[in-house]
């Protein structure tokens, strides 16, 4: 173990950032994998394999991924809502590896909503 | 191989240890193999997250969920339901007790939310055998500023305008504790850190060591710098394994690192700790003892001056502090004196940890900013008095501090004001007590507690004392005399005069507190032969109310010297000279049939 200069405290800080962005919740970004009975029967676990494999390839270090409960519309799952920091929640739905990883790299990394496999944009209103 | 998705924080301080959590660990990895899961989820063994009251407890991120009183039983169904279905589990939640609804987040149950963690920044948030998790929260990084862009002296400055001041009980100046040892004459210059933590319900210490060894370390080492040290002990006493345990790991990870020993950090400053265990004196948390046993000398205090910081252990300047003020260290330099002396109140500056036990909902660890109130503490955060009844007192600094009544509660803590009614700050225990608490009994427990842990040098502290106790014990058998309460305070006055070291120095306390808001108890005893609060044995005895007694014979089963009989379905029979008045019958019956006159 190389002793370390007081550059390299920075270096382990950034190295142990996503522990910290997951622990203190100050994410960018948060993706909500829609599991309960219906979702894992749908193939919900694949999708969330998919994201934490994409979460390492592209090294998103400030993206929290997370699970919920059925969000009611079973009949389109797998679903994932993408949430990123001041915007409105977006629902995607009816989803694959494939779409999985394009939804990824376009709205979670890139920041535009990817319209042609989005359900809704926005919360149900609880009255 | 993908990171984890989820990190589930289980609590593995030594009060959840001991209620089973590594139990619940073995389950939590059997549940998460059975759903695959081990590799998306994470669990860290983190120190004590202070809310102990409802342990064994596990904060689950993202979302912060708090879990407690959790049992093994409980894992399958959690497991299945929150970390593989998402949905998370609300009977496991906290549920305030006059409410319905569970609070899920930790931030915003009323018992955290309230505190403001400086010396416990990092309690329950990383794992405390991994120095990469200390640094990725910001540690060391103020051991680095102290060594690449401060002089020494600008680090005693700093510490000094903090107004940091001793959080072992002294509450002396840190900064200025500094400045006497760094600018001693000696050969070599040491640095002690005091984890003997002796005070009963106090586990401040304990829990930063626990939970945060790194943050005591780090404290240590700017420190030395500033003082000029290369050589530490942290004294910790041998009640405390777990302690022990994650300090020695810690000290290993940080030499590894070049955080600790020769060259740290490179640049070029050398500073190595070494762990020396007590042996269970409670008189080795006094500086001087702790010296002397460090030394392998039996523990006695000596006369001051000379003070440690001109002559300690091996007879060289010694700068010795408290594991809490270490701690602060730290953060002080990273964030500065200004920022630091903004908290607290003109003469106290920043937070304090403290125990709060006793008969209050919410037991735990907190740290609060200086100045708040009592009635804040017991009330907001403690939840109130145990099954809402009445409160008495509440004792803060230890067996040597006083008992506070209910007219001063909304005193606002700092080191002079309690000092002012009657009581210390001390290491920052706060037994909270109730209408069935007697004050005698009280100043009686204490008392006894001291004269145990007396080294016997002084003859007033060792003579003074003995007598103290037996004063109060007869007086709690209904044998007192009027002239006693005089007599006791003519003892305090002599006990304190003629010690020389802090037991003794402050013995008086618990009695002289008592007797000043608590004089009427003193009297039903003694002339009444009556104990208000139902506790003195020799003056109670035990009554069955024949109008609630429903017969159901509960008391009988549960009484250990047959003294209740009866029938089932009649008022039973309580035989007043066989009864030892263990007060079993009042504690099982369901009617409150039962009554202590």
């Amino acid at each position: 173990m190389p002793k370390l200069k007081p550059e390299d405290l920075e270096q382990i800080s950034e190295r142990m950032r996503k522990m910290v962005v997951l622990r203190e919740g100050a994410a960018r970004a948060k993706i909500i994998v829609h599991m309960g009975t219906c979702g894992i029967a749908a193939g919900a676990r694949k999708i969330m394999a998919a994201i934490l494999a994409l979460m390492e390839e592209k090294d998103a270090k400030d993206v929290i991924v997370t699970s919920s409960g059925c969000a009611g519309l079973c009949s389109r799952e797998p679903m994932i809502t993408v949430e990123l920091k001041g915007e409105a929640p977006v629902k995607y739905v009816d989803l694959t590896e494939d779409k999985t990883r394009q939804i990824f790299d376009e709205h979670v990394m890139g920041g535009k909503i990817l319209a042609k496999y989005a359900l809704a944009i926005g919360s149900e209103r609880v009255s | 191989m993908a990171e984890h998705r989820m990190h589930l924080m289980l609590c593995a301080g030594t009060g959840c240890v001991s209620n089973r959590s590594l139990k619940i660990e073995e389950s939590l990895e059997k549940e998460l193999k059975k759903h695959k899961l081990e590799e998306e989820i994470l669990i860290v063994r983190t120190g004590c997250n202070g809310f102990c009251a409802q342990g064994p407890i596990m904060v689950a991120h993202p979302g912060e969920i708090f879990y407690q009183m959790l049992t093994e039983k409980d894992i399958p169904h959690l497991v299945e339901e929150h970390f593989l279905k998402g949905r998370p589990v609300k009977k496991l939640m906290y549920t305030p007790p006059e409410e319905k609804a569970p609070v899920p987040k930790m931030g915003d149950i009323g018992f955290f939310r309230e505190q403001r963690l400086i010396a416990l920044r990092n309690r329950g948030l990383i794992d405390p055998e991994r120095i990469e998790e200390y640094i990725a929260r910001g540690g060391y990084t103020g051991l680095a500023k102290a060594l690449t862009s401060m002089r020494p002296n600008e680090i005693i400055k700093e510490i000094k305008d903090s107004g940091l001041r001793g959080r072992g009980g002294a509450g002396f100046p840190t900064g200025r504790k500094w400045e006497f040892t760094a600018k001693a004459e000696g050969e070599e210059k040491y640095i002690i850190c005091n984890a003997d933590e002796g005070d009963p319900g106090a586990f401040m210490d304990r829990s930063i060591v626990e939970s945060d060894p790194h943050s005591v370390l780090e404290g240590m080492t700017i420190g030395a710098r500033a003082i000029g040290a290369h050589h530490a002990y942290i004294y910790i006493r041998t009640e405390y394994p777990i302690a022990v345990e994650r300090m020695r790991k810690a000290i290993n990870q940080a030499k590894e690192y070049g955080l600790l020993g020769e060259d740290i950090l490179g640049t070029g400053f050398r500073f190595d700790v070494s762990v020396h265990r007590g042996a269970g004196a409670f008189v080795c948390g006094e500086e001087t003892s702790l010296i002397a046993s460090l030394e392998g000398r039996s523990p006695e205090p000596r006369i001051r001056p000379p003070f440690p910081a001109q002559s300690g252990v091996w007879g060289m300047p010694t700068n010795i502090n408290n594991v809490e003020t270490w701690a602060n260290v730290p953060e002080i330099i990273n964030r500065g004196a200004g920022w630091y002396s903004q908290l607290g109140t003109d003469t106290s500056k920043g937070t304090k940890v403290f125990s709060l036990v006793g008969k209050v909902k919410n037991t735990g660890l907190i740290e609060v900013p200086m100045g708040i109130t009592l009635r804040k503490i017991i009330y907001d955060i403690g939840g109130g008095i145990l099954e809402d009844k009445k409160f008495k007192a509440i004792q803060t600094g230890g067996p040597s501090g006083g008992c506070i009544p209910e007219e001063l509660l909304d005193l606002p803590i700092d080191y002079e004001r309690l000092t002012e009614a009657g009581s210390i700050m001390g290491s920052g225990g706060m037994i909270v007590m109730d209408e069935g608490t007697c004050m005698v009994d009280v100043a009686r427990y204490f008392v006894d507690f001291l004269r145990g842990e007396s080294c016997g040098k002084c003859t007033s502290c060792r003579e003074g004392l003995e007598s103290m106790y037996q004063i109060l014990t007869e007086i709690c058998e209904g044998k007192g005399k009027e002239s006693d309460v005089e007599l006791l305070e003519e003892l305090c006055a002599a006990i304190a005069d003629g010690s020389m070291c802090a037991l003794g120095g402050t013995a008086s306390n618990p009695v002289l507190s008592t007797i000043r808001y608590f004089r009427n108890e003193y009297q039903s005893h003694i002339r009444d032969q009556e104990c208000p609060a139902g506790v003195c044995r020799e003056l109670i005895h035990y009554l069955i109310d024949r109008e609630k007694c429903t017969g159901c014979l509960l008391c009988v089963k549960n009484c250990p010297s047959d003294a209740i009989t009866g029938k089932r379905k009649e008022p039973v029979n309580l035989n007043q000279e066989k009864c030892i008045k263990c007060g079993i019958c009042f504690e099982v019956c369901k009617f409150k049939a039962v009554e202590v006159k």
